[in-house]
């Protein structure tokens, strides 16, 4: 958490508010993008970038994330770690059946 | 017994134990809903057909489901800062509308529901709609879950700011942490499962 005065808490909100209106901005994008009616690939690929700056933003400031200790960094370094592992996972189990079965 | 370190940090994590705890707690939310998200990705590349989401789900719907949960993750976020400016009163306002947000979402999430329901889509009618019931129910619960936690910080709970008030900012906090994560799903689950 950064800021304890007053006037560095009123900044933040300030910050907060700018932050809704990106997302909201961004909610029009990826549903506007979605009827035009892209290929699967492009349509998966931009919806993904969209939904992953609005993840930066709700994760980097409203969960104050850009200045939080270590600890959690670590915390959030290996659950991305083992999230992967698990969108990896099933992959191998599924395509990595022996010839003949 | 008095609870260790509910206010001030550790000086080993640098962190209250609550919010330690509390993204201890998302992290394993995580692989809850990366499970499902791993699930659908398989699902979906191993069928040979499949819906146009945006054609039999109604996006209208889900686009403002989406603001209302922005919106909650800004007034939730309003209140948290609000405590910090001493501001009792119009926290409890900013919580308050982040309880009605949470009341609107699900009212929306039924009125889609008992749509689909009565077209007879129920989640045995395909792979589509039973990722979809789940992912959506599942997502529906941890909204439940963060009202009955919004009700409980407006009501009784809020005895606290008079008798421990840095312990009940910091359990609006970490609550508003828990709402933010809620709203982070629903980020990714629009468009994955109503757009794409």
């Amino acid at each position: 958490m950064s800021g304890h005065t007053v006037e560095e808490i009123r900044r933040e909100t300030r910050v907060y508010l700018m932050v809704f209106v990106a997302l909201a901005v961004l909610t029009i994008v990826t549903v506007g993008v979605s009827y035009l009616h892209l290929n699967t690939t492009a349509a998966i690929v931009l919806a993904l970038v969209i939904a992953s700056v609005k993840g930066f933003l709700v994760a980097g400031y409203f969960m104050h994330l850009l200045s939080e200790k270590k600890l959690i960094f670590i915390v959030l370094a290996l659950t991305a770690f083992f999230f992967l592992v698990l969108l990896w996972g099933p992959w191998q189990e599924s395509y990595d059946i022996p010839s003949g079965q | 017994m008095e609870i260790p370190y509910t206010v001030e940090a550790r000086s080993d994590t640098g962190l209250y134990n609550g919010k330690l705890g509390i993204w201890l707690f998302l992290a394993s939310e995580v692989m809850l809903f990366g499970a499902l998200f791993s699930s659908l990705i398989l699902i979906r590349t191993g069928a040979v057909s499949w819906p146009r989401a945006s054609e039999i789900l109604n996006v209208p719907l889900a686009t403002l489901n989406t603001f209302v949960l922005i919106g909650s993750s800004v007034t939730v976020i309003m209140a948290w800062a609000s405590l910090r400016l001493g501001e009792l009163k119009k926290a409890k306002i900013y919580l308050l509308v982040t309880l009605l947000c949470g009341f609107g979402f699900m009212i929306i999430k039924a009125i889609e529901y008992s749509t689909k329901f009565s077209h007879h889509l129920y989640p045995s009618t395909s792979n589509f709609f039973a990722i979809y019931y789940t992912m959506t129910g599942l997502h529906g619960l941890h909204v439940i879950g963060g009202m009955v936690m919004f009700a409980y910080l407006l009501g009784p709970g809020s005895k606290m700011y008079n008798t421990e008030r840095e312990r009940y900012i910091n359990r609006v906090e970490i609550t508003g942490l828990y709402w933010h994560f809620v709203d982070l799903v629903w980020i990714f689950l629009f468009p994955t499962l109503y757009l794409l």
